[in-house]
């Protein structure tokens, strides 16, 4: 295949993706009026199909969206990751959203999550092609080394996680004010988002702490320079092991804890968008030459 | 006020103790406890994230010097006021600073008395079984015909393979797992203060340089020879490494087709250097892989064209040769931009600023692309006095003609110096000659020694092993009890603690009673909800 046809394929698959998302997303709402329809017995029992229809739809749109990330990678030239700017970025980030709800979808009992983050996906990647959709372009000099994988993929998938990590935080604060009386309880809420943090944050401290300045140092002779990229990867990372802090102190514990986690995801999202578009991203500014 | 006080006899009998007041020693006692409270050590955290964000709203000298000037220049009321707060250089202000020297302490202040608790639950034995096992959130029970002894070796026997660690006493086993979670907080903890002494180290006592280099040229490791220098607060000039090195050549590949046409890639810079022994190596630097010259790091972080000119001053002596370093304005095609200045001419200094374009194609504003296929110079001339003298210092890069004149054609039309490489031109007016000889190659190298480096990388190393014991590690306590009933059967009750925030507890105890039942058995009881809302009522621990 030609780069060309893979850049095709890849557009088209981010298309196919969104589509079965939205399928995925209609079956949810299928399952929620056969609950909400039906008393007992039959009803239910509908409801349990479109639940299993609308996680099969949530698993073939992850594999098309993979395809799709997979297809990018292979028509640049030469083939690369494909983690090169903020529209790749943001692909990547959600796919990591559904890896992540399919993989501990069973494990952790997350079927309560599955509208909201097949919706969030769908939200974020339709924007992502809106606003940040970027032509394929191969990697500037300094961008080509072992550690930007090392570190993008890390920081990723932390942004990813901390992401449905914070969607199941604002759940919470619906459920523990009354609202919501489907979901799970509020406590059970509370834990599977501090789960995902908890899993999260040493990959963030990884992607921000290590393989970043080594990143930096061989790149850019110091491991940590304050450009305003790593001073917001900072202000992430601490306000996330407040998070961690708050959640173990009375007084803190629950809604204020939830809100604490909400912030550093509106620092995170800052981070990667924001300082892109307010600052220049300074010497993060991707593969702009 | 005295300074010697009683013992503090409580609110009531203080006859001469107004309410709320405090010794000295309880006072600082006071301080203390708040100090290294959570809560505190919290609104530390989140003033430290605040006081992050001017770090990067406003230019910092540490990271863009340049900046910072011209922001100083378009806010002439905010500047000065900016300036006198530390808001150019945030991260060494006595404010940030101030926020996570409190921090460390308020840290201190955690790991000490922590680590002696943990030091004891260490050595102790896990606590006796409760005496009402089923009353715990998570607890089974069942009836088997075998011996209390037996459930009870086989039980030791299970948990001694999943690396509980187990006390026998009397009817029950009492067991307990996960002391890893607390030693991997502690480390974390402890690891947070290493890598803060791995980067002031760093920032104290290292030093960073730029400097640019043309091909053939030399360059010794000292701060004179920088183009820019930044020392640490006690970094001494004369301990710099005394080394030297020489740029031999310099290679890079212009792409001439495909997405990123006119743009380059492998950037190869030959090197000869002599360390501080005066032993000679020849290496090459290359981007994202610095050369490492004793404890100081090389680093390849620019490239541009340095024309090689000669200058003649108006009796015909050469007053200037060699290569002259211009800046690239545009990264896209290197249209550069440089001055000549020539102090030694005679009568009048000679000074030349214009442009260099690699590729000229009749724009004489921009070059057609980076490679130099078609060089040339197009440059103003003056004469008259540079204002070196006068002893303050001066860009290299920027020319002062508020002391010279413009030199013009007779009849007073536009003169420029535009040059291929081997030709010459006659300044107007018999002022000298200027004779553009070639065009070498000059790469910007970034020199920096940073003390305290691999203290910092091995803190931060260390913190992750910490964060992941102490968010992954599963605290755990486990009993289980077995007695004969009166009707000749054992009763066999297991009950669990998760002393974590997690909670797969439910599912784990399940799996056990299973493994402890071996064969015999009769109806078994379950106490505690199943999934994730099992352990609603477990407590937390930090």
């Amino acid at each position: 295949m030609t780069d060309q046809q893979w850049d095709t394929l890849s557009i088209q698959a981010v298309s196919a993706a969104g589509v079965v998302y939205f399928l995925a997303l209609l079956a949810y709402s299928a399952q929620w009026a056969a609950r909400r329809g039906a008393v007992e017995g039959e009803g239910s029992a509908r409801a349990e199909v479109f639940a299993r229809f609308a996680f099969l739809l949530t698993v073939v749109a992850g594999g098309v969206h993979l395809l799709a990330l997979v297809a990018r990678g292979f028509a640049a030239d030469p083939n690369r990751v494909p983690w090169g700017n903020m529209y790749e970025f943001t692909l990547t980030a959600t796919f990591v959203v559904t890896l992540v709800t399919v993989l501990f979808f069973r494990r952790w009992n997350l079927a309560f999550l599955g509208p909201w983050a097949v919706g969030l996906v769908m939200v974020v990647l339709m924007l992502d092609v809106v606003w940040l959709y970027e032509p394929i372009a191969p990697l500037t000099e300094a961008l080509s080394s072992p550690w930007l994988v090392i570190h993008v993929i890390a920081a990723i998938t932390a942004t990813g996680v901390f992401t449905l990590g914070g969607l199941v935080s604002i759940l919470y604060l619906l459920r523990e004010s009354g609202r919501l009386s489907s979901l799970p309880a509020a406590d059970v809420l509370d834990r599977i988002s501090y789960r995902l943090h908890a899993f999260a944050f040493p990959i963030w401290t990884f992607a921000v702490l290590i393989a970043g300045p080594i990143w930096a140092h061989q790149a850019w002779s110091r491991y940590w320079g304050w450009d305003p990229k790593e001073v917001w990867a900072f202000i992430t990372w601490v306000v996330y092991a407040a998070y961690l802090h708050a959640r173990a102190t009375a007084g803190w514990k629950g809604r204020a804890a939830a809100i604490v986690a909400l912030v550093g995801l509106g620092t995170l999202w800052f981070n990667f968008i924001g300082i892109n578009f307010f600052f220049g991203g300074g010497l993060h500014s991707y593969a702009k030459p | 006020m005295s300074s010697v006080r009683e013992k503090p006899q409580g609110p009531a009998q203080g006859n001469e103790r107004l309410p709320g007041e405090l010794t000295l020693r309880e006072l600082l006692r006071w301080t203390w406890r708040q100090l290294t409270s959570m809560r505190t050590a919290l609104v530390l955290l989140f003033l430290l994230a605040l006081a992050a964000i001017p770090g990067s709203v406003i230019p910092q000298t540490s990271v863009d010097d340049f900046a910072v000037k011209q922001w100083k220049a378009d806010h002439t009321r905010l500047g000065p006021i900016y300036a006198k707060l530390g808001m150019f250089e945030v991260f060494s202000s006595p404010w940030f600073s101030a926020i996570y020297l409190l921090l460390a302490v308020s840290l201190v202040g955690c790991i000490l008395p922590r680590t002696r608790v943990y030091w004891r639950a260490l050595r102790a034995a896990p606590p006796t079984a409760p005496r009402n096992l089923t009353r715990l959130p998570d607890s089974a029970a069942f009836a088997t015909e075998e011996a209390p002894e037996v459930v009870l070796d086989r039980a030791r026997a299970l948990l001694r393979k999943k690396r509980y660690r187990v006390v026998a006493g009397g009817d029950a086993v009492a067991a307990e797992r996960g002391y890893l979670r607390e030693a991997g907080n502690l480390l974390f903890h402890i690891a947070v203060l290493v890598v803060l002494a791995g980067f002031a180290i760093g920032s104290l006592w290292g030093y960073k340089g730029g400097v640019i280099i043309a091909e053939g040229s030399q360059f010794s490791n000292t701060p004179t020879q920088y183009d820019d220098f930044t020392p640490g607060k006690l970094t001494k000039a004369s301990e710099l490494d005394p080394f030297r090195l020489q740029l031999d050549r310099f290679d890079i590949q212009w792409l001439f087709d495909g997405p990123r046409k006119g743009m380059a890639r492998k950037f190869v810079a030959g090197l000869t250097w002599w360390d501080s022994d005066g032993t000679k190596r020849t290496d090459d630097l290359k981007v994202n892989h610095p050369l490492s010259i004793g404890g100081t790091d090389v680093f390849l972080i620019g490239h541009g064209y340095a024309p090689v000119l000669t200058v003649r001053d108006a009796e015909g002596n050469v007053a200037y040769s060699g290569p002259t370093p211009f800046l690239p304005q545009e990264q896209r095609n290197f249209t550069s931009f440089g001055v000549v200045k020539v102090p030694d001419a005679k009568p009048k200094q000679i000074g030349l600023q214009g442009l260099f374009l690699p590729t000229y194609n009749g724009d004489p504003l921009n070059s057609a692309m980076g490679k130099d296929l078609n060089p040339l110079i197009t440059m103003q001339a003056y004469v008259g006095d540079l204002g070196i003298n006068g002893g303050v210092p001066q860009s290299i890069y920027s020319l002062d003609t508020s002391k010279m004149k413009l030199l013009a054609k007779p009849g007073g039309k536009m003169f420029r110096v535009d040059l291929k490489p081997g030709q010459s031109v006659d300044l107007p007016g018999g002022n000298g000659s200027v004779t553009f000889e070639g065009v070498k190659p000059w790469v910007r190298l970034e020199i920096a020694k940073k003390p305290g480096t691999w203290l910092a990388l091995s803190g931060a190393i260390m913190a992750l092993l910490g964060l992941c014991g102490s968010l992954y590690v599963r605290p755990r306590r486990l009993w289980v009890r077995a007695v004969r009933s009166a009707d000749g059967e054992t009763l066999v009750e297991v009950a669990g603690l998760d002393r974590s925030a997690r909670s797969d507890l439910t599912d784990d105890l399940t799996a056990f009673v299973a493994a402890l039942q071996g064969a015999a058995t009769t109806d078994i009881t379950t106490n505690g909800s199943a999934g994730a809302a099992g352990a609603a009522g477990v407590q937390e621990d930090q």
